[in-house]
């Protein structure tokens, strides 16, 4: 048990027992409107699944290209001799995804289908309800943005903890150092990684999710028609609509790991109570802002 | 107090944990979502505000998109009914749609039944325009034919009308009182909007039994299935309540949302 680093976890630990403090670190406007995304996020990502496979093809440009080829990705099923199977095909690259993309299983039966019955509301092919269920979400998702940001510059939230600073870019090397040996320093401040991911998502992501949304509704075509052409033609927003899709399920699953990694407890009282453990400043460091 | 920091082994082992559960949350627990249910009713609500805000933002004649010849890369995709299954359609069909007859209904002053010549003679609109499925693909073709405000203005609206519906000749589904016939709806806005066409032409030609001989209705700023085919009657109404299921549409009637603006 000779370990420096279990040595210093061990003192780290004894240390915070002794001076790691309480702080209030998340405002109840922060709170709220994080657990109404989180909800709202849930059902568009899979109802949003229910409208993709109406039509599991995107495309590239103004149009789909029935009699020319400008497909992206297919997520589709066909007959073969041996039976039926499931395809993913990704800029020409075709895979066999039977049982989960393009062809799964209802009980006995394959069905063909872009995405299973388990990633989708409803689980059985209903495009009006998927549209519905999306539409009632997406006007919940875009309320509660605005109240936050309303909110975020009200409260000194946005420049406070968000705003990336200077100081913030000469740690970032140090900060991924960290967060890959899954060694945290936990204080009130949002770390470099956690700044940039959250306003990745706050300020890029999510935007470009409504923009691309917007983008597909065809009275807004006739409302503000350079929307459509600045990201490429309704079909290729269709696509950016679906890659940030993705880039938000990536960014829930890298939340959900990091949170586990650095003290469920802890990081869920303080989005559910704003109430936060913190570590005893890092000999050296001025300020106690390497978070997690 | 025992500080909770995880091994990378434990923080793998719940990760998994974690990642499974969510592939096991399984969405049929939503499936109550169902059909006229009150929570997907109420969540409906919203395409009346959808309604409401676009209307508010967007011009009352502004344009859908336009665009060029050179944009027409494939014919135009038909969906839906593609050869109505009709014996009445079929006898119209036989005769190039010579007995054929637009009738316009309802709250208007100068009911009228149009041939298709008498529509050819009328001034006309040709537009490049992009067509938006519900189901989410897009195809650019060119649409000829008369604006349906010019049929309005002839038939005299009256003052309590508030919707255009459209009654058509293609069965979409078998009922037990026999074919149900596609119908759909807009309210006048859409139905005087300039780019609202009786179409009868695409592409340079006439308009083929697939995309809705001999007449269809273009309504640029809204989805294909508030675009219906195969017309024979208009008929202005101030309510929905005697059209089929009351919601304004075959598709409104089966769930989907009268608004289709998005």
């Amino acid at each position: 048990m000779d370990n420096p680093h279990i040595r210093e976890m061990a003192d780290a630990a004894s240390a915070s027992a002794e001076a790691g403090t309480l702080v209030y670190r998340q405002s109840a406007w922060t709170r709220l409107t994080h657990w109404v995304w989180a909800i709202s996020l849930f059902f568009l990502l899979l109802s949003g699944l229910q409208i993709f496979n109406a039509h599991p093809t995107l495309y590239i440009g103004d149009q789909s290209g029935f009699g020319f080829d400008n497909e992206i990705l297919a997520i589709r099923a066909e007959n073969t001799p041996e039976g039926p199977v499931g395809y993913t095909r990704v800029f020409g690259q075709r895979f066999d995804t039977s049982g989960v993309l393009g062809l799964s299983w209802v009980g006995d039966t394959p069905v063909g289908r872009g995405f299973p019955a388990w990633a989708t509301i409803p689980s059985y092919q209903d495009l009006a309800t998927g549209r519905v269920v999306h539409f009632f979400f997406a006007w919940i998702l875009v309320v509660t943005l605005l109240v936050w940001l309303a909110a975020s510059l009200a409260n000194g939230h946005l420049r406070r903890d968000l705003a990336p600073q200077l100081q913030d870019l000469r740690r970032l090397p140090g900060d991924i150092a960290s967060h890959v040996r899954l060694r945290f320093h936990h204080a009130r401040e949002y770390n470099t990684p956690q700044k940039l991911a959250y306003g990745g998502v706050l300020f890029i992501l999510l935007p470009l999710m409504i923009l691309t949304g917007l983008a597909m509704s065809p009275t807004m075509n006739a409302a503000i028609p350079f929307l459509a052409d600045a990201l490429g033609g309704r079909q290729t927003a269709r696509t950016i609509h679906f890659a940030a899709m993705l880039l938000l399920v990536g960014f829930f699953i890298i939340h959900m790991l990091m949170i586990l990694a650095a003290g469920p407890i802890n990081e869920l009282r303080s989005i559910v109570t704003g109430w936060y453990r913190t570590d005893p400043p890092i000999d050296g460091e001025t300020n106690s802002g390497r978070s997690a | 107090m025992q500080k909770f920091q995880i091994s990378r082994r434990k923080f793998l082992t719940a990760a998994g944990i974690g990642a499974s559960g969510l592939a096991l949350s399984g969405c049929d627990v939503f499936d109550g979502l169902a059909r006229d249910s009150a929570v997907r009713d109420f969540m409906e609500g919203t395409n009346g505000l959808t309604y409401r805000v676009q209307r508010l933002i967007t011009g009352r004649d502004a344009l859908a998109q336009e665009f060029t010849e050179a944009d027409i890369r494939q014919p135009q995709r038909p969906n839906g009914v593609t050869a109505p299954d009709d014996e009445f359609y079929k006898g119209l069909l036989r005769n190039d749609f010579a007995d054929w007859r637009l009738e316009v209904t309802g709250l208007v002053e100068k009911p009228l039944s149009l041939s298709r010549a008498q529509l050819l003679a009328m001034p006309s609109r040709t537009q490049i325009t992009r067509h938006d499925c519900v189901e989410g693909w897009s195809c650019i073709a060119k649409w000829t034919g008369v604006p349906l405000s010019l049929v309005l203005d002839e038939a005299k609206v009256k003052p309590q009308a508030r919707y255009a519906v459209f009654h058509c000749m293609d069965p979409i589904e078998q009922g037990l009182a026999g074919d149900i016939k596609y119908y759909g709806s807009v309210d006048l806005i859409d139905a005087r909007h300039p780019q609202t066409i009786l179409a009868y032409g695409l592409n340079g030609k006439p308009l083929p039994v697939e995309n809705g001989a001999p007449l269809r209705v273009r309504v640029e700023r809204q989805l294909g299935y508030k675009m219906p085919k195969y017309l024979h009657r208009i008929e202005l109404v101030d309510t929905f309540s005697a059209i089929g299921g009351g919601k304004g549409g075959y598709w409104e009637d089966n769930g989907y949302d009268w608004y289709g603006g998005i």
